[in-house]
Formats: structure tokens, sequence, C-alpha cells
């Protein structure tokens, strides 16, 4: 039980930057800047909520509610300023998106860790946090049922929310079909008409929103307020769980909550020497490669990477 | 962006691809833009850390030549930084993106602690000296050969597999320092009766001249041998390689070879000469910032050495001006860093393509 509910609440950090990384992908875009870009949306979240409490020092339920929204919104556009910082050099500039990536990671790595200690005021967190992880009222009068289900906070249905539209969008809509076709072959999508461009922005924009969301759950919901140097270790196996889910947002929900419990598998299980815990915590990791070598062995093409994935677009080229 | 302008309108500007630009003229333009680079960032520091720009610019040079422990700290980390990032240079040569050199260099530090702790007095020194040696470079092939055997058969995505080969390399580490560290402190204490003899009785000897012969050996193996040569051509074309009859999966695979092995060899260095033990850690980031520096060096090894340098050079003196200024934490050189690389990152778009604007006259041309 304990397990469960310590799988959902780790899971659904990966969820956010899973579903980010999967929006970004489609476009073809490989963003290994993704840890930088979750630990920045983290560092813009707490700021937004040490701002908020400054005003606020004892906050209500609405002013408690405004503060997570507010923080929501800082979160997102930090994250999304990174990711139109990568989106401006991979596709304007056509620069190569792995070096590109790994750079934004150590900028974003780092900057968080100046602004978290520097310059943020930590000291009400903890109480801010109660506000993020408040569960809804009749979760405890349902038993295990109600603590399944309802006992999270507001940040664990929005990941679930946005996994499923992400889905939608991307499988059933013309968006969504001309975001995979300029992923899948860029210069058929700009022979069709649609603006390759555009669209590679906005989905690395959005998709960076979306995971610069999970930075600010870990630290808020996940460590309840207090501050730790993870959220790189996070956003690496978020990375790792778009390959594990094949890029699809909806198994990404349960792929998520299958990582979570593997990630803490170690802390409950009793009886095991501490040696063996090291070589548990190994399984997500283990669990992905197998993965990934399964789907390049059977080679299916619903189970591949979008073939233009990494490559840029320069239409003058053939 | 040119085709954000829909109307019939020339757009302001269009790119074109350049036929080819003079190689000065090219690192010309990457040397503005590691100078705009270091403006940058110093006047950044200036108004984050609230002090004079060119106060924090003294104070990175004194942090990085300040004293001759200082000197010899910088030598020890550029040496491993160049020989990481030399090791990474035959696989990215040939498009294999090799995120795992942290794995590779963890594996070969495995080993070479192994080597330590089991042989130490049970072998003599030389003996064990060249099985430590050994030992590293065969594990880091071990750990770079698994992807690539994959990669090489079933075309399995390299960049995810090597990066997850790190995490467990990693975990490997923790799993061996709760067999080790007998005191359940989790930290081993250095081995140092089993360490590599000091050579001048400085730690930064050793590495350096393991430095200096690699980028040598390098330059001659990617440039005038036959194995260099298959390696530009699959990099170039892989079908190209398959119709002149090269072996495309035999070349991945000796590739990483060489790749890991170097980075085991790394790995040797840190664990059996320098630090004499082995944590999660070790690698310190190493194999990522390796990555930008071979590429941005577009993988010639002695402009590799300059870029390892200035990295080098940057991350120590802006961790000594960070302090200076009151800053305790590392983040202010991972930040300074990052500004660097965007910027070099960036200045390639204007090496590869140029702009054109649009002219006023009709038919005008450029």
């Amino acid at each position: 039980m304990a397990l469960l509910l310590g799988a959902i609440s780790i899971g659904i950090a990966f969820l956010y930057g899973c579903v980010g990384e999967i929006i970004t992908e489609k476009s073809g875009h490989l963003n290994l800047g993704i840890p930088g870009i979750m630990s920045f949306g983290a560092a813009g979240g707490c700021m937004a909520v040490s701002i908020w409490m400054s005003w606020f020092p004892q906050p209500n339920g609405f002013t408690g509610a405004l503060m997570i929204f507010f923080a929501i919104v800082i979160a997102m556009l930090f994250a999304a300023t990174l990711g139109a910082l990568y989106s401006f050099l991979t596709v304007s500039l056509r620069c190569n998106q792995n070096v590109t990536g790994l750079a934004i990671t150590t900028f974003g790595v780092g900057f968080t860790m100046f602004l978290m200690e520097g310059v943020v005021d930590r000291t009400m967190f903890a109480t801010a946090s109660t506000f993020f992880t408040a569960s809804l009222p009749f979760a405890g009068a349902l038993g295990w049922f109600g603590e399944i289900f309802f006992s999270h906070g507001v940040m664990t249905y929005l990941a679930i929310a946005i996994a499923i539209i992400s889905s939608w969008v991307l499988n059933k809509t013309r968006v969504g079909l001309n975001l995979r076709a300029v992923g899948e072959n860029p210069a058929t999508a700009d022979a069709a008409g649609i603006n390759v461009t555009a669209y590679k922005y906005v989905a690395t924009c959005i998709g960076s929103g979306i995971a610069g969301l999970g930075g600010l759950y870990y630290i808020m919901d996940n460590l309840s307020g207090s501050w730790e140097y993870g959220i790189e270790a996070i956003g690496w196996l978020a990375i790792a769980l778009v390959i594990f889910t094949m890029w699809r947002p909806n198994l990404s929900i349960l792929g998520a909550f299958l990582f979570g419990g593997l990630y803490i598998a170690a802390e409950f299980i009793t009886g095991v020497s501490f040696s063996d815990k090291a070589l548990l915590k190994l399984l997500p990791y283990v669990v992905t490669i197998i993965v990934l070598i399964i789907t390049s062995v059977i080679g299916k093409k619903e189970t591949q990477p979008p073939a233009a994935l990494g490559l840029p677009y320069f239409r003058e080229e053939r | 962006m040119s085709n954000a302008v829909k109307a019939v309108k020339e757009p302001l500007f269009h790119i074109e691809k350049r036929a080819s630009l003079p190689a000065w003229k090219a690192w010309a333009i990457r040397g503005g833009a590691l100078l705009v680079a270091l403006v940058v960032s110093c006047i950044l520091s200036g108004l984050f850390l609230g002090g004079n720009p060119f106060a924090f610019f003294s104070s990175v040079f004194s942090g990085a030549f300040g004293t001759s422990t200082r000197i010899n700290t910088l030598l020890k980390e550029l040496s491993l930084l160049l020989c990481v990032s030399l090791a990474v240079v035959p696989a990215f040569k040939m498009k294999f993106w090799n995120l795992g050199a942290n794995g590779q260099i963890l594996a070969g530090c495995i080993a070479t602690t192994a080597c330590m702790i089991y042989l130490n007095g049970v072998v003599p020194p030389a003996v064990l000296y060249i099985l430590m040696f050994v030992s590293a470079i065969l594990a880091g092939a071990i750990w770079a050969v698994i992807p690539a055997i994959f990669k090489a058969i079933w075309n399995t995505n390299e960049s995810l597999f090597t990066l997850m080969m790190n995490y467990i390399a990693e975990g490997l580490v923790a799993f061996f320092l709760t067999l080790w560290a007998t005191d359940g402190s989790g930290t081993l204490n250095p081995i140092k009766d089993a360490m590599l003899p000091k050579i001048g009785g400085e730690d930064f000897i050793l590495p350096l001249i393991v430095a200096i012969v690699l980028t040598a050996a390098m330059y001659i193996y990617m440039r005038f041998t036959k194995h260099g040569y298959e390696i530009s051509v699959v990099g170039e074309s892989e079908n190209t390689a398959k119709y002149v009859g090269i072996n495309v999966k035999k070349v991945v695979i000796r590739t990483l070879i060489v790749s890991g092995a170097l980075c085991g060899l790394v790995g040797c260095l840190l664990s059996g000469a320098i630090n004499g033990n082995i944590s999660t850690s070790m690698h310190d980031g190493m194999g990522f910032t390796a990555i930008m520096v071979a590429w941005l060096a577009k993988f010639n090894p002695a402009i590799m050495a300059v870029m390892a340098f200035v990295v080098i050079f940057v991350e120590r003196g802006a961790a000594f001006a960070s302090r200076q200024m009151g800053v305790t934490n590392s983040a202010f050189p991972s930040i300074v860093t990052g500004i660097i690389f965007f910027f070099v990152i960036a200045c390639e778009f204007f090496i590869e393509y140029k702009l054109k604007f649009r002219s006023k006259k009709k038919g005008g041309n450029e």
C-alpha cells in the first residue's frame, strides 16, 4: 500500500517530464536538456512560491490555491524560456541537438542551484507545501479506495489530465497529425503547407513547460518543500520513460507509476542487505534497456521513435 | 524566421548554405564567439554576484593560475578532460552518440579499485600496476561494446542505451561500496599503498603525459590509419561505406571498443593514480562535458586541447571567483560554462550558413 502510494507520488514527477519530452520528440527533437529544464522549472516555481509567501505569510484556502496557480504559471514560463532557447539553437540555427541539449542541462542545473541556494527564501516552503499536497476532503472517508485515488495533491491530477489530453491531441486532432508529420518527415510536411518551424518551436516550448512542472511537483509535493539536488536524475529517468512507453502519453501514466515503483522498491523490500538494495536500485535502468532492445529487435513501426528524430531540417537541402 | 512571413513580400532575409569557408575565417568566428561569451558571462556575473565585472575577471585568472597548487590542479583536470574528449572522438566521428563516457569511466574505476583491494600485497607492485591498467581498459571497453553490439545488429538507439549504462555503472559503484567500505560509512578510504607511483611527487604529471601521448596517437589514428578512414566514411554515409565494402558492423563495434577502453583508462587514472578510492560521482560529469568539447573542436585533437583548457579554466576560475564573492555552492561555474557552450554552439550556424538580406534594388544580389 505504502509502496503503491510512493510509486504514484514519485511517478508523477516522471510523468510530467516524460509527457513533455514526448511532445518535443514528436516534432523530431531529442531534447537532452530535459533535466536542466525540469530543474529550471522547479527554480521558477519555487521563486514564485517564496514571493507569494512573502505577500501572504498566512495563506488561507483561497490565497493558497492562487499560489499554486501562480507557481505553476511561473514554473511553465521559466521552463518554456529554456525550451525556447533550445529551439532557437536547434530549429533556427540548426545546431546539433545532443550537444545543445547537454549544454542546456549544464546551464539549467547550475542556474537552478544558484537560484535555490542563493536567491530563493525557502523558510516558508513547508507551509506552502501543505497546499500542494492537500488532498480531497472525502479521501479519508473512502478507505483504501479513497487513499489510492483521491489522497493526492492537485498537481497529481493535473499531470494525469495533461497526459490524457496530450494523447488525445496527438492521435485524434489535425494539430497532432501535423505535429507527427513534422517529426516523421519534415520535408513532406513542409510541402503539404505545414509551418514546420512554428510546429517545432511550439511543441518544444509546450513540452518544456510541462516538463518544468515536474520539477516543481518534485520539490513541492514529493519532497514536501525541502530542497534536494535530485531533479537531474529524475529528468534522465523521464527521458528513459519515453522509450519505455514507446512515445505514447496515455501509456506513460502506467509506465510512470511502474517506474516510480521500481525507483523506490529498494526502500520497501525488507530483509535484504544494503548491497542487495543497491542492486535493486538499478531496476528502472535495466528494465529500460531491456525494453529498448526488445522494441528495436521487433522493429515494428508503431514502437519506433519518430523517423526524423535528431535531424535538423533545412528546406533547401536535398 | 524567413518562413514566418507569409505574404508574397520577399522576407527580410533568407538562409543560404555556404559552399565553403576558409579555415581561418571559421576559426575566427569561433574565437569571436568565445570572446563574446566571456564578456557576456562577466557582465552577468557582475549582475548576479553584485561585483565589479573587471574584479571578477581578475579573480577568475587568479583562481585558475594564482598559485602553483592551482596550476597543478588546472593541469590535472585539463588532462583528464582532454583524455575523455579524445576517447569520445572516434565514436562521434562515426555519428555514434556515445553519451555513456561517464559510465565507462566508472567501469574503469571499479576494475582498478577491485585490483587495488584484492591484489594489493598478493602480487608484486609492477604486476599490480599492469593489472590495474589492463583491467580498467577491459572494463571500459566492455561497458561501451554492449550498446555497440546492439546498435550494430538491431540498430538499437545508442544515445539512450549508453545513457542508461551510466546509471547502471553508478549503481554498481554504490553496490561495490557497500561491500568494500566495511565501516558502513559508504565512502572508501584511499588505498595509498596500492596507488600508482606519483611521478615527480605530483599527481598531475601522469595524467598530463597520458593526455599528450593520447592526443598525438588519436591524431595519427584518425588521420593516417585505415581505421580512421573507415570511421569517417561510416560517419559521413553508411550507404557509401557499405558500397565500398566496409563492414559497418565491425567498424561500429571496433570503434566503441577503442572509445570505451580510453574512458576506462581515465577511470584507472582517477582511481589508481589520483584518488586511490572510488565514488559514484568520480566521473564528475566529464563524459558530458567531453562531448561538448569534442564537438566544438570539430574533432581536431589540437583544438580540443584548447577547448578543454578554456572549459577547465572557466570552471576553476569561476568557482574561485564566486567563492570570493561569498557564493559557496558550485553553481556559478556551470552557468558560465553553459553560456560559453551556447555561444560556441550557435556560432556554428554562421559557419555553415549565411544570411542574405533583402536588397532594395530589384534583382540586386548581395
